[in-house]
């Protein structure tokens, strides 16, 4: 059973270590949101039932954490795209696109 | 054989750590560094969770809590902030035709 | 405690019914305006009730009882806000398709998670980025937030921005000189079909 619980908290830090390195090669501010939102949800979210394997008493308060960051997550990267869009930063390679179509 | 996994978990957080902060300074465009913070902010509220899994302390889980809560907020605020406004970019717009 | 407010329940889908006839705004004419902020605080306290249970995680009474009020006046100061929860459409099944749309989310959230992981650890970073537009057919404000947040976490999309009609999408795979408006379209659909069955 415990091994279960470390495989998940193994599991979700290399997705949290895969969502940092996507922030670390994406070539624009757009595909860094995406990979550092996506990869670091699921990778927290496992981590949270590594945990919870771990404790299972300790379940209500786990699931209102993942709760959270299942609905905040991607309401910050929307807002920071948005952002990000309205300040003038056009996706890489946009230009290009647009000259083929 | 669980221990070494929960060490080479810790390993690997604190490399991803690394390249978020790498992230953080190196920039370029203020929206990377936000989107940086962001990213530090789950990793750190999952690190919270595993700290509080080590010292058998749930204590840990309400810090956790607050802290995700307050990093998105914090996020959704300078994002707020660097955002263009359209309603300044208006009065601004409507002040120049005045003058 | 919560027994109290059970007969109340069950006349929730008549008012929200009779709202959506009337197109309800704040500045509704012959409609007792506490009526309808009453009734929506309830609804608000019962979905922020549950939280504050799963923080204490005890049935102690104090607790149940300061939980109460604490929610209720969570509702009541978020009142200015509370009328996107009139696009819930009330029916009996609305539990099962909340359901079903929970299972499809993770679902997408898991495949999402193994496309960014495959793009991000293959050596040539096979990305195509563009911005597109989708059109939507969900009119509230709830219903295009949680479409947005879906396509937040569908593989490869990224919400930017929502307008009145249509969402802003950055779009990780776009192949160029493939036929554009189709394959935005299949973006949204499978959310927006499981989303309108319980929102407007």
């Amino acid at each position: 059973m415990q091994i279960i619980g470390a495989s998940l908290i193994l599991l979700g830090t290399s997705f949290l270590f895969l969502g940092a390195l996507g922030l670390f090669r994406m070539p624009d501010v757009y595909n860094r949101i995406q990979a550092g939102t996506k990869a670091t949800t699921l990778g927290s979210l496992s981590v949270l039932l590594g945990i919870a394997v771990y404790y299972p008493l300790w379940w209500p308060k786990l699931l209102l954490i993942a709760l959270f960051i299942l609905l905040t997550s991607p309401i910050a990267s929307s807002t920071l795209a948005r952002a990000a869009y309205k300040t003038g930063l056009r996706p890489y390679r946009a230009a290009l696109d647009k000259g083929e179509g | 054989m669980e221990n070494f996994l929960i060490v080479l978990a810790f390993v690997i957080g604190l490399a991803a750590l690394a390249l978020a902060i790498w992230r953080f300074f190196a920039g370029p465009t203020t929206p990377d560094r936000v989107v940086a913070a962001d990213t530090l902010a789950i990793i750190t509220t999952a690190a919270l969770v595993w700290l509080a899994a080590f010292f058998g302390n749930s204590i840990y889980l309400d810090i956790a809590l607050v802290y995700a809560a307050l990093a998105f907020v914090a996020v959704v605020v300078i994002a707020r902030m660097i955002e263009p406004d359209a309603k300044q970019a208006d009065a601004v717009s409507s002040q120049k035709e005045a003058d | 405690m919560g027994r109290m407010h059970q007969p109340g329940l069950g006349i929730f889908p008549v008012w929200l019914g009779k709202s959506r006839i009337m197109n309800t705004n704040t500045s509704s004419v012959n409609v007792p305006q506490a009526a309808y902020g009453w009734q929506r605080i309830l609804l608000a306290t019962a979905f922020i009730y549950p939280v504050w249970l799963l923080m204490v995680g005890t049935f102690d009474p104090a607790e149940l009882s300061i939980g109460l009020i604490i929610a209720v006046l969570t509702a009541w100061l978020s009142k200015p806000h509370l009328h996107i929860l009139d696009a819930i459409k009330w029916h009996p099944a609305i539990a099962l398709y909340v359901l079903v749309y929970v299972g499809v989310f993770l679902w997408a959230l898991l495949r999402s998670n193994l496309d960014v992981a495959a793009r991000v650890l293959s050596p040539r970073l096979p990305i195509n980025p563009a911005i597109v537009e989708v059109e939507t057919h969900l009119r509230s404000d709830l219903g295009k937030l949680l479409l947005a947040n879906c396509i937040t976490l569908t593989p490869g999309t990224l919400t930017v921005d929502v307008f009145a009609d249509r969402l802003q999408i950055h779009w990780i795979d776009s192949t160029p000189g493939r036929d554009m408006t189709h394959a935005t379209a299949s973006i949204a659909a499978q959310f927006e079909y499981y989303l309108s069955k319980f929102i407007k």
